[in-house]
Formats: structure tokens, sequence, C-alpha cells
């Protein structure tokens, strides 16, 4: 390995400059804001939990953790997301009562990054838990406070495609049963890959209605009407509940006003194993990637409590390149004093403090290039010898 | 752009193809198209910007969202797994990816050394055959590798065979076929939808049409 120049960071890990952490301050506390509004209390987990626990129960692939080893040679992992601390402490420690359970966190998560090195590699991510609820009312919420939470942040142009796990794995094992032929369906719905998972299709030894069925599939992607579409392919009754269960999904989203924002996509499949009923991912117009996602899911089983839980994480990062590069104004005032003025000074602050505006107070002294310096205000006032001046 | 599709084409060789399917899509280009050197062409009467890619770099500026589509051939997308969707096979500049060397030859029992300009459709083909070589990247000419020693085989496209042929190369096996496929950035696709379906749907017209049929009992109502 060459040598280390001394600025330098490991790979994907990023300096927050002030400018940069006063945008995400804003966006932060806005989007908290909100989830304190809507009753979801905040809560802190360790960056650090055992692999064996956390890091095997999360989702997150095992090449993409950064680990570590503890004294006594456990091998610990940074949390690669917040959903499975959270199971663990809901399992452990907040399930006593049998209660639904409002929870929030913001956190930054660690993901180790192949491709492109450069890529962040820690990334805060601000989001809910809504657990011990199964109930259709509870998915809605949680999407409608993700839509709340976007529209207090200021983004305007955005979409949350809502899918269901049940619908495409009902599809396959009504007409293939379970065998490779599944996995390899789901293989190329996971990979985007449309073109593979048609000709697998063609390949298969199906009637022509089946293997419609199956093309369909790749079609369901819109407003509500592609909900009545699937409801036409599908046969068994579990596939049919996961429409049933979106149509009341809709039906919610549509009492809080909000279906301007949500489509469907019966396709989409997730990487997420632990998905067991919708799921969704959020898009912004000129970010490449999804900015956010969730679902309902029964990760907490997996602590040893059998309850079902629905959440969303959304990625600040992205939601900051989605909100565009607008400058937040500068409203700093400086007071330049001299020492025979300070007691004035600090007072003419404290007046500005109790109004709430931010000031600063500079010894006239300490400064060597005057006129950079006051460029970095909205405004000045100089305390300074005999008399003052502005 | 925000009322309107950009779309990343590849240069070279198959850039002609999608240019003429693109036209057979019923889709009017300039005529300045075929000659121009510019890196970004917009057709503001079709809603349309393209911009002109290397061809192996075209999956990268979808995944970005650089652009909202783009033309690339399986060979990149093997060789980059980017994150975006495959929506259709055009059929157009087809190819195949194979391994070639010199007549007779055996790989090397000490260093088994193979050329390439796809290093991970070398590495993952050689791996699933149960053999483990040294993965040599080039940038162009691969066929040479073999000629001066520098490798024992080489992975590399062949359309024709001629360039293999001409350089007394022999095909020894070969990998995937390769043919253009239409991809599509995975946020355009959900954001975009309308724009992005019909441009399917005109292109998958065409291709059925271009087949005839004969090639593959695809459905044209089921991109």
């Amino acid at each position: 390995m060459s040598r280390l120049f001394m600025f330098e960071k490991p790979l994907g890990m990023r300096d927050t400059l002030p400018e940069l952490y006063e945008k995400k301050d804003r966006v932060r506390s806005n989007i908290a804001e909100t989830m304190k509004l809507w009753g979801y209390q905040f809560i802190e987990t360790p960056a650090l939990e055992y692999f064996e626990t956390v890091g095997e129960a999360s989702a997150i692939d095992d090449a993409q953790l950064f680990k570590l080893l503890d004294k006594e040679g456990h091998t610990l992992v940074l949390r690669p997301e917040m959903t499975t601390p959270i199971a663990r402490v809901a399992a452990s420690k907040l399930l006593k009562e049998d209660i639904p359970i409002r929870l929030a966190y913001s956190a930054n998560v660690f993901r180790a990054q192949e491709r492109e090195g450069g890529r962040p590699a820690e990334f805060e991510q601000i989001g809910v838990e809504y657990i011990n609820d199964s109930t259709i009312s509870c998915d809605g919420e949680v999407i409608a406070l993700l839509i709340s939470s976007l529209k207090k942040a200021g983004l305007d142009e955005f979409q949350v495609s809502v899918g269901h796990v049940g619908f495409a794995q009902e599809l396959f094992m009504q007409i293939l049963g379970t065998n490779g032929r599944t996995t390899t369906l789901r293989k190329f719905l996971y990979e985007k890959n449309y073109v593979g998972y048609r000709e697998s299709v063609q390949s298969f030894d199906l009637s022509m209605i089946d293997k419609q069925r199956l093309l369909k599939l790749l079609q369901l992607r819109g407003g509500e009407e592609v909900l009545s579409k699937a409801l036409s392919i599908i046969e068994n009754d579990k596939g049919k509940q996961a429409i049933l269960e979106l149509q009341e999904l809709w039906r919610v989203i549509k009492d809080y006003g909000f279906e301007e924002y949500v489509k469907f996509d019966l396709s989409i499949v997730s990487h997420m194993s632990y998905y067991t009923g919708i799921l969704f991912e959020v898009y912004a117009g000129n970010v490449g990637f999804p900015i956010g996602n969730g679902g309902r899911y029964s990760l907490i089983e997996k602590f040893g409590k059998k309850a079902t839980a629905t959440g969303f994480a959304l990625r600040l990062d992205r939601l900051l390149e989605a909100l565009g590069g607008k400058t937040l104004e500068n409203e700093m005032h400086c007071i330049f004093f001299s020492q025979e003025r300070r007691k004035e000074a600090f007072g003419l602050a404290q007046q500005f403090h109790s109004e709430g505006k931010k000031v600063v107070l500079q010894d006239i002294t300490g400064v060597k290039d005057l006129d950079k310096f006051t460029k970095k205000f909205a405004g000045t006032t100089f305390l300074i010898g005999g008399r003052d001046s502005e | 752009m925000k009322n309107g599709l950009t779309i990343a084409m590849p240069k070279g060789r198959i850039f002609e193809e999608a240019v003429e399917l693109l036209r057979k899509a019923g889709y009017k280009l300039p005529q300045e198209f075929d000659e121009s050197r510019k890196l970004i062409i917009d057709v503001p009467e079709e809603n349309l910007r393209f911009i002109l890619a290397k061809p192996m770099d075209v999956a990268t500026y979808v995944e970005h969202g650089g652009a909202d589509v783009g033309i690339a051939g399986k060979d990149v997308l093997l060789e980059e797994e980017r994150d975006v969707y495959e929506l259709l096979d055009l059929n157009i500049s087809y190819c195949y990816l194979a391994v070639a060397g010199l007549p007779d030859t055996e790989m090397n029992d000490v260093a088994p050394r193979v050329a390439t300009k796809y290093p991970k459709v070398a590495e993952a083909y050689f791996r699933e055959q149960g053999e483990q070589v040294e993965i040599i990247t080039l940038n162009g000419s691969i066929e040479l590798a073999p000629l001066i020693g520098l490798a024992d085989r080489i992975v590399d496209i062949v359309s024709t065979g001629r360039t293999l042929k001409e350089n007394g190369l022999v095909e020894y096996e070969k990998i995937e076929d390769v043919t253009s496929r239409l991809i599509v950035n995975p946020v355009s696709y959900r954001m975009k939808d309308v724009f992005i379906d019909e441009l399917v749907a005109r292109l998958q017209e065409v291709v059925s049409y271009e087949m005839g049929g004969l090639l593959k009992n695809e459905n044209p109502t089921s991109y």
C-alpha cells in the first residue's frame, strides 16, 4: 500500500463542512419535527453491534459490512442500517406490553462500497418504525408520514412506488410451484433484467395463457388501475389477498389526500428478504437513485417476539441532492470591537441573541485580512476606538 | 430533461444501427445526426436529447441518471453489472463473447493467462469452468496478446470472425450471444413512465416486425 497523505480519509468517508451541515440540519429538523408531531419518538442505538446477531439478521450483504473484533474475539459490525437494531431493541425491551409502538431515528449507517470507491460508505438515514400493528392503516400511516416529511423538507416533485411481496410470489407459486423456475424468474426480476425474464418465460413448458400471465406481471406499474388488472391474472387466495391489501391501502392514502404522490408497481422485489407485505421505494425527479424505501417486515421474529412492523428510511444525502443547490441566506452579523468598547460590544451581542439573531463577536486585532473576513457576514458593526462606524 | 427523455447512445459500431432503429420507430431524427461530432444533440420536436458516449460507459450514465435510457450491448451489461432495467432486446449489432487463442494450443499449466477487455466476464467464465486464471486487462487490439505471448487465450467479442482469422487465431468456446439492449434508469422508469412506455412500445413494434416472428415467438403485446 502506498503511503497515505496526512489529509486522507478511509474510502467513502466524508467530512461535512459548515455550509452543508447547516443545510442537512435544517432538512433533518424539518423531518424530525413532522415525525414528532405524528407521535413518533426518537431513539438511539449503538454504532457497533455483534455480527452474529444484528449483522446476520440484517438484509445488507455480508460483503458490505464493516467488521472488527472486540477484545474477546467477537466479530462486531458497524450498523449497516437502523431497522435491525431497532427490531432488537423492540423485541428485547419495548414489546413487553402488547401495544403498537411508534419509533423514529436519524443516524449514520455504514456500508462498504465496492464499485467506484468514492461513493459514501457512511451516510445518514432518517426514518420511522411503526411496530406491532398489522393493519393497513399502519402501512398507510407510514407512507403518509413519509410524504408529509418530504413535503415539509421542501421537496415538491417525488413519487412513492408501492408493490407487494406476496403478489409475484403467489403468482409464481400458482403457475410454477416451488422449483428452480420460480427462483430463475425471481432472480431476473430482482436484477431488473426483463429481457431475461421474458426469454425464460417463453422457454418454459407452459400454456399460452400462463405465459401471458407471467409476462403481464412486468406491465403492472402505474396508477390504481393496475390493481384490477393484477386481480385478473391471479387466482389463488393469498395472491388475491395481496391485491386487496393494496386496494385498501389506496383508500387509506386517498383519505389522507396524498394519492398524487403514490403509484403502484407489482414487479418491485427487494433484496431485503425480510419484507412480508407491502413495500415501496421513493424517487425524486433529479436524482438517479431512490432516495428512500420501506415496507412491512417480520424481522422482529428473528429476535424472538412475534410482531410485524412497517417502516421507512430516507437517505439524507440523496434527499439533499434532490432538494438542489439552493444556497442558504447568510444571516450572520459581526460585531468588531476594540478593547475600549468591549463591554459595549458584549451588551449589543446580548441584545442580538435575545432577539434570536446570530452574531459573531470579533476582536479587531485578531483579524489579519479584514476585507476577506467581513465578506463572510451579512452585516457588520464596528465598535472601535472613540466612536462607532458601520 | 424534465419533459422528455435523455438517451445515451453508444458511439461507433452500434450507433448507426440504433439510429436506424429509432427512425423506423417513427422518431424524426435530423440528418446531421449521422455526421455530427457533437456530444449532446437535442431533438426538441421529439422531446429527446441524445448524448453520445463510449459504448462501455452507456450503462454508467444510465445508472447515475445522467441519461434516462440508453442503448447498450449485452457485453457491457454483463461486464459492468449496473443497476438498470434491461427492458428490451433490440436485436441489433449481433455478435458474441468467445474464448480464442492460437490454434492447437493448451492453456499454460503454470501461469494460465487470459487477456481481455472484459475482466469480470472472463473471470466468471473461467471460474465456472473450475479454472483459476490470471486476467490481463487490455483496452483494445486484444488479438495481439496471444501473438506476442502475453496470454494463452483472449476473451473478446466476435462478430464476423475476420479479425481472429486475419491474425491467425481460432475460436475455442462461445460464452454468450450479444445484442444491444434498451436500458432504463430505475428512477426514470417510474418518474417518466409515460415517455418510456411509449418509447418501448414503438421500438418493440419495429423489433418484432424486423424479426418477422421467425427468430423468437415473443408476443408483441408483452414487452
